[in-house]
Order: C-alpha cells, then sequence, then structure tokens
C-alpha cells in the first residue's frame, strides 16, 4: 500500500552564526510551518501556504513565497496544516483514562449546588488523556467539573501543555457547570428527585446569591461568590441539558436572572431550534457519536443537528463531553469529521472544533485562527484533516513543537 | 442516486412476468469489492432472487434480457453485507446475576426483532451479526448468528445448524468484566480455574452421555458439549495481553474452537496469536482507557496482526460503537497501517469465517446470498453514505426513504425504547450515563 510519504525537513541553517550576525538571532521559539494547504481559519485556504511564529505568537502568514523569513528558522514542511484544534468542553485532565475513583475528579456527589469547586484544584496536565488529545492536534481545552449536579463547579481552559496546571492554563476560572435533567436527578439522594425540584433548588440558590450580593455585612461565601459572578455576567452559567423541556428550562433560568447562558450537549437542539435563536444562545454541542439508549433524555439525538443549528445561525461548537466507559474520551477531531457525512463541508467542520469555540469561549483574541497577533497554535496533517485515513503528524502551541507522535 | 427500471421487454411480456428462479436484478456501473476477488471497476452484479448469480465487469457478465437493470452513478461502490462479529443490538441478554457460568442461557430467547437497533444496523450496510450476552460472566451463554432479513420473529432472522437449531456460539470471557463478588471469580487465576472445572465436568458429562448409563440433561453441559464437538465457536471476550494468553491455554488444554474478541492489547502477542492460528474479532475505538484493560488499547493492533499472519476481523460492540458506523472503524485500521485489502475483509468475510458462514456470505461470489451494500463512494471516506442495504435479494435499507434516513441520521423517536440496553452487563440502565464514576 501506498502510505502517504511523511515530509518534515527542519532546515535548521547554521545556528552557530552568532557574533556577527547583525538581525535578531532566532529565538527558541521562532518555528515556521509551510503546508502544501495552509487552512488558516480566516478567509480561503492558501496553497503552498505558511505561518511563521516568533515568540509564540504569529509574525506572518500567507502564501509562503510571501514570506521573507530570517536565516535560521526551523521550518515544518506538510501537507496540511490547520489552527490548534479546540475542544469545545470536556472533563478530560480531571477524569482521568483509568477510570478509578483516584483519577475520576470531574464529579463531587456529595451536594447538588458546589460553585465554589475550583477546576484548577484538580486539573492534571500530565494525565495520559490530555496526551492523547494533544497528539491529535488539539491544542486548547475547555475542561472541568461535568455534567451530574445542577451546579457541580467551575471550569477552565487550558493549552494541552505544560507539567503544572500553571504552565497549563490560560483562563484558571471560566464558567459554572450545571445540568438539568434525570443525569443531575437520577442520584442516591432524595432531592433533587425530579425537573421541578431542581430548578426550583436553583432559582432559590441564585436568589440567595442576588441578596448576598446586595448585602454588605455578609461573611464570605465561596459558593455565593461564584454565583454572584455568574449574576454579574462574569462568568456564563454552562448548562448540561438534552431534553428539550431542560433546553426550554435552561432558556428560562437565564431570562429569570439575566445570566449568560451556554447550552451543552443539547441534544434536542435540533427541536426548539428557533428558541435557541431567540434568546441568542451559543451551543456547545454533543460529540456526534453521542452514545444514548432509546427512550433516555438523549435518544433523540441526530448527525444532522450541527447543520441545522448551522443554518439557523446560532453558534455552535463541538464538544468531547464525559465518557464513562470505554473510550474515556471522545476526539472532537474525529466527531467532527463524521459531519462531512451529513451536510458539512471542510471549512464548517474545521470551524466547529477551531473558531466557533474560540470565540463563544471569548479567547478568539488569542486562539481559533492562524492570524497575526494570535498564538502560534498549528495542527499538522498528512492529507485532509477530517478523513480517517489521514494522519496528525504533529502539534504545536505557541511556537513549540508539542508533539510529532504519528497519530 | 440509484435509478431502477425495467429492460424493453418487446413481445415477451410473458416471459418478464414470470420470472422462474426468482426477480433477476443486474446492479451496473459500480466499482465491485468481491473482497474473495480483485475490484472490479463499472462492474455487473446479478442477483438471482436470494443469490448471486454472476460477478464481474460490464461487457463480461451477459445480463438476460429480463432482468431488471440498475444503472448506478459512477463512483457508487458496492461491498459485499457487512458481517458484525460481536455486537448486542435488539437488547439481547444471557446469563443473569445468580452465578458466573450460565451455558444454558441463549440470546435467541432474548433478542427484541423489532428493535431499532437492527435497523441501525442495516443502516451502517450489515447484513449479518453475531449477538452476543455481555461480557460479566465467565460464560454468559450461547450468542446468535442472525441474518437481518424481514421477519417478525427471531425464527425468520435465525441462522440454522443444519439440524434446525439456532445457530450461535458460546460466550466466554476473563479479565475485570467477569470478576465480582462470590460467586463470581475475585481473581483471573480463580477465573480460570473455574472454566477448566466446567469444561472437565463437560467431558465427562460427554463421555457417559455416549455410554450406556446416559446421565440426566443437562442444558448447560448441552452447551458446552456442542463447544467440545466443535459444533460451537467460542468467542472469548479478552483485552490484556495475559489474559490472552490464558483464554489460548485453556482453548489448548480443552481443544475448542475459539475467537478472540476486542484484543485491546493484541499488539503486543500478536506474533504469538497468530503461532496459535487464533483468528481475532477486533474493535478499535477513540481513545484509550475507560477501564484499566484498555489502557494500552491501539489501533496498531489491526497492523499487527495483519502483519503476524492472523486473520483479523472489525466488530461494533453495538453500543459501544454505533452499527451505523461501521465502516469507519475499517477506515481506522487503515489509519493505523493495515492495507485496504485486508480491512474490507475484515469487515466482511473474516467475520464470515468466524461465524461458520462463509459458505454463504461475506463476499460477492456467484451462489453466495445475495447480500450487499451499495455506498456512494470509498469504503474508507468520511464523505461516504451507505444508500441501500441489501438481504438475500431484498432491499432492507434505502436512504431515500424517510423511515430508512429517520434511522440512519437521527431525530425525534428515530430509537425505540430500550434500543442500546443490551451492552449493559446486567448494571442496570445508567450504569454509565447516570453514575459517573
Amino acid at each position: 500500500m501506498n502510505r502517504p510519504s511523511l515530509k518534515m525537513r527542519t532546515a535548521v541553517l547554521a545556528v552557530l552564526i552568532t557574533v556577527a550576525c547583525s538581525a535578531a538571532p532566532a529565538a527558541a521559539q521562532d518555528l515556521a510551518v509551510r503546508a502544501g494547504t495552509l487552512h488558516t481559519g480566516a478567509g480561503e485556504p492558501i496553497a503552498d501556504g505558511m505561518v511563521w511564529i516568533v515568540d509564540g505568537v504569529i509574525r506572518a502568514v500567507g502564501p509562503a513565497e510571501s514570506i521573507a523569513l530570517p536565516d535560521g528558522v526551523e521550518v515544518i514542511e506538510v501537507p496540511v496544516a490547520t489552527p490548534g484544534l479546540i475542544d469545545a468542553r470536556s472533563t478530560v485532565g480531571l477524569s482521568g483514562a483509568m477510570n478509578q475513583p483516584h483519577d475520576q475528579d470531574q464529579l463531587e456527589r456529595s451536594a447538588p449546588i458546589q460553585p465554589e469547586l475550583r477546576a484548577i484544584d484538580a486539573y492534571n496536565p500530565r494525565e495520559r488523556l490530555v496526551g492523547w488529545l494533544r497528539e491529535h492536534g488539539i491544542t486548547t481545552l475547555h475542561t472541568g467539573h461535568g455534567p451530574g449536579e445542577l451546579i457541580s463547579g467551575q471550569t477552565l481552559i487550558a493549552k494541552t501543555r505544560g507539567e503544572t496546571v500553571d504552565e497549563a492554563v490560560i483562563v484558571p476560572s471560566f464558567g459554572l457547570s450545571a445540568t438539568l435533567g434525570p443525569a443531575a436527578t437520577g442520584h442516591d439522594r432524595s432531592t433533587p428527585g425530579n425537573r421541578s425540584k431542581a430548578v426550583a433548588l436553583l432559582r432559590a440558590k441564585l436568589i440567595e446569591a442576588r441578596g448576598y450580593a446586595e448585602r454588605q455585612d455578609a461573611g464570605r461565601d465561596l459558593a455565593l461568590e461564584a454565583l454572584v459572578e455568574v449574576l454579574d455576567g462574569a462568568r456564563p452559567l454552562i448548562v448540561a441539558a438534552d431534553h428539550h423541556v431542560d433546553i426550554l428550562a435552561a432558556l428560562r433560568l437565564a431570562d429569570e436572572f439575566g445570566v449568560r447562558l451556554i447550552l451543552a450537549s443539547a441534544s434536542d437542539a435540533h427541536l426548539v431550534v428557533d428558541e435557541i435563536r431567540a434568546a441568542g444562545v451559543p451551543v456547545l454541542l454533543h460529540p456526534t457519536m453521542i452514545r444514548a439508549w432509546g427512550g433516555s433524555e438523549r435518544a433523540n439525538f441526530s448527525f444532522t443537528t450541527a447543520r441545522t443549528l448551522l443554518d439557523a445561525g446560532i453558534p455552535v461548537a463541538l464538544q468531547s463531553d464525559f465518557e464513562g466507559y470505554v473510550p474515556k474520551t471522545r476526539v472532537v477531531l474525529f466527531e467532527a469529521g463524521l459531519l462531512l457525512g451529513y451536510g458539512l463541508d471542510v471549512a464548517e467542520a474545521l470551524a466547529l472544533v477551531t473558531s466557533a469555540p474560540a470565540a463563544i469561549l471569548g479567547i478568539d483574541d488569542r486562539v481559533g485562527t492562524l492570524e497575526v497577533g494570535k498564538d502560534g497554535d498549528v495542527a499538522l496533517f498528512d492529507g485532509n484533516p477530517f478523513e480517517y485515513t489521514t494522519h496528525v503528524l504533529g502539534t504545536v502551541i505557541e511556537g513549540v513543537r508539542v508533539s510529532d507522535v504519528r497519530r | 442516486m440509484v435509478r431502477s427500471f425495467l429492460p424493453a421487454c418487446g413481445l415477451a411480456l410473458a416471459l418478464c412476468a414470470t420470472p422462474a428462479a426468482g426477480e433477476l436484478r443486474a446492479f451496473v456501473g459500480a466499482t465491485l469489492y468481491p473482497v474473495d476477488a480483485p475490484a472490479v471497476e463499472d462492474g455487473v452484479l446479478l442477483v438471482d432472487g436470494g443469490e448471486i448469480r454472476a460477478v464481474g465487469a460490464r461487457g463480461q457478465v451477459r445480463i438476460p434480457s429480463r432482468a431488471e437493470v440498475v444503472e448506478l452513478p459512477a463512483g457508487t461502490v458496492i461491498l459485499p453485507g457487512l458481517v458484525d462479529s460481536h455486537s448486542h443490538i435488539g437488547e439481547v441478554a444471557g446469563g443473569d446475576r445468580s452465578g458466573p457460568i450460565q451455558p444454558e442461557a441463549r440470546a435467541f430467547d432474548a433478542v427484541d426483532v423489532r428493535s431499532s437497533g437492527l435497523r441501525r444496523a442495516l443502516a451502517g450496510g450489515i447484513t449479518s451479526v453475531n449477538v452476543m450476552p455481555g461480557s460479566g460472566h465467565l460464560i454468559s451463554g450461547q450468542t446468535l448468528y442472525m441474518k437481518l432479513r424481514a421477519g417478525t420473529t427471531i425464527d425468520d432472522l435465525a441462522y440454522r445448524f443444519d439440524d434446525g437449531a439456532p445457530a450461535g456460539g458460546l460466550k466466554m470471557a476473563n479479565g475485570t468484566n467477569s470478576m465480582r463478588d462470590a460467586p463470581f471469580p475475585g481473581t483471573r487465576a480463580k477465573s480460570a480455574a473455574l472454566l477448566r472445572a466446567a469444561y472437565i465436568e463437560a467431558q465427562a458429562y460427554a463421555e457417559r452421555r455416549e455410554s450406556d448409563d446416559p446421565p440426566d440433561r443437562d442444558l448447560g453441559k448441552d452447551a458446552l458439549a456442542e463447544v467440545l464437538s466443535g459444533r460451537r465457536m467460542v468467542h472469548f471476550h479478552s483485552h490484556r495481553h495475559d489474559d490472552l494468553m490464558t483464554a489460548i491455554r485453556l482453548r489448548d488444554e480443552f481443544g475448542f474452537r475459539m475467537v478472540l474478541h476486542h484484543t485491546s492489547e493484541a499488539w503486543r502477542v500478536a506474533d504469538e496469536i497468530a503461532e496459535a492460528d487464533v483468528p481475532v474479532s477486533l474493535i478499535l475505538i477513540d481513545s484509550p482507557g475507560g477501564k484499566l484493560e484498555a489502557l494500552y488499547l491501539e489501533a496498531r493492533s489491526a497492523p499487527a496482526l495483519e502483519q503476524a499472519g492472523a486473520s483479523v476481523a472489525f466488530h461494533t460492540d453495538d453500543w459501544i460503537t454505533d452499527s451505523r458506523y461501521f465502516l469507519r472503524m475499517a477506515a481506522f485500521g487503515v489509519r493505523a497501517g493495515m492495507t485496504r485489502e485486508t480491512a474490507l475483509r475484515a469487515l466482511t468475510l473474516a467475520g464470515a469465517e468466524m461465524l461458520d458462514l462463509d459458505d454463504r456470505i461475506g463476499s460477492l461470489t456467484p451462489g453466495k446470498d445475495a447480500d450487499f451494500v451499495i455506498l456512494s463512494g470509498d469504503p474508507f471516506s468520511v464523505y461516504t453514505r451507505v444508500l441501500e442495504t441489501w438481504v438475500e435479494g431484498e432491499k432492507r435499507f434505502d436512504l431515500d426513504d424517510p423511515d430508512d434516513r429517520a434511522i440512519a441520521e437521527g431525530g425525534a423517536n428515530a430509537l425505540t425504547p430500550g434500543d442500546g440496553a443490551g451492552h449493559l452487563h446486567g448494571a442496570g440502565p445508567h450504569a454509565d450515563h447516570g453514575d459517573l464514576r
């Protein structure tokens, strides 16, 4: 069989030209990627394109012939390159591959509402699933406490690098993770035991937080502080809701309290498109290959929901979600790929895992497209990124080659 | 997409109306992958009732004038109906929580043929399925080989042994899934010891059955005796390299016929598996982990087994992976370095061999069942859709049919209640989703 040739010449020239060199020497993080097809995510793909990264930031991007690289800049040559991929919502790093109690920190079951739980206190940047995602071109990860309780805790946004949480994180606390529906009521405790009670508990807590914000003499309450930030609009409420009843309940809550809502999973979104659009709410859509059984709240999921939401003009990104068994995480590269059979083109599929999540997560000043001034995060491929027979050749984060595994 | 027209019959109307050996149909213009022969561009697949009559290039296959000719667009691909060598569709069940060894339990008695799971499989191009009870037992019961033909009862769909009994294998397992509180085993050594004891008893039972003093009938031992006689294949769930070798050791001790299933760590013992001449029904998934045994699950098992010379089939393990995108697993195999030819064989003929059904299915071969799938393009491309699935000459899935499309794409009420609940190892419907641990 013919394997695509792996062509990654590094042109490290005369690294030791130093003293006599008048131009600024290339720093360690100077790197250029030259791709037969460069998908920048901002405009049409560029044939024989190049992105030049200096000190972690994109200095230039365009046709290779238009960029005059200084001597000594390492050049990675690949058939195809894209912006580093973004997993719009995951629990990886809090949930680990072993699926044993000691590596599952994504859900604390002791109470239904615990907004004080911070993701930075549990995120493990050395978790092998983080590495697995990195090796598949994912450079930015929105992760944290998972679905399964009314408010399970906070989320963070990290680059898939680093040996400590501080080295990884770019947004230490992004949003609050909330859940409506059976996943939040199907536990052993007596309450909340159904949908009405769940919403009543949430409303009561938000009202309590509003009162807390107005009181001058209140002592510190970590849970209410976090909820006040949601009421202020400082952080979004990310509500995992699949059944249309739960999606509408989330919209109702957002309307009542004026909170910034992001819907997650939302497998019934195609049934309530008008309502979601009217509310101006973005959707972190369930993985295309979500697993649901007939009769469950996710049973109406469709491979065409992404297409439906895009057509409606609703901001939509793909999330890997939470997996409780084998496989322990989904890979948004593969989830987006499946959509090419269901009416999306490469640019649209790519947007679902790059520019769209960047915008929804408010980090589009840094990531999501290959544009001058943004982070030098690049995923490298030997063909159409979304074909299952294509390989990821490597991953670059802020100008550093963080993976050269062929996947 | 798929056009169909009857050729002009001229004056011989009576002949057209009464085909002698069933309906004749010629599917013309697609690329055919017979699997047991090289691919044919611009091919002709001639189907006579429920059987394949001829396979070849346009102009080389004589199309009888009474045949309905279905002209397919260029780029269309026809594969043999896919064979899923390990699935849990139809809300199948086997043994219960009463003990670790229950060979008497039959999948045949538990499959719901009206489940949308069967239609999902057809939407994925699957025409034959080994429906298995779960892996929460050392022996969880008898599997069922099922043909996805039209029917309203399990009797309509079951493959049969020559004596008319429902055909199937025996599901066995080792490793952690079957290790639980007593009376289940707590360790790997105990698991093997319990299995050995069961087969030693079955050997004695089978011997006494032939004597002047036959024992009372024991349904479980009957099934094990069928394994010992070679009539019934063992389908052995196993992940870790040492568990794979334990399964081979048991096979060697008792001389049964065996297929290894899942085999997360096959890449570590590929040469040993090939040396032992054990076929493998393999699953490839998107990421490692989810349980300790799957930590080192890697797609490189596919090329490793191929290069070692082992026979490899793929399976969905539905609902671990959805039958609707079974094709993508072969693409994963190719991604990892498997050849295209072996990957196609792993979706079809290899699985048929592991179910002892390769004389009837698994390739586009004259005389075999007319089970085939029409694809819009390359089998390994994400752009490709299953257009039609045919079983024994009957169209069982048509993407142009709104009901079928709803199954293929999902949406409101696409799934029947309980579809997907066959893979629960007896743990209850919220084992995975409700309890995130």
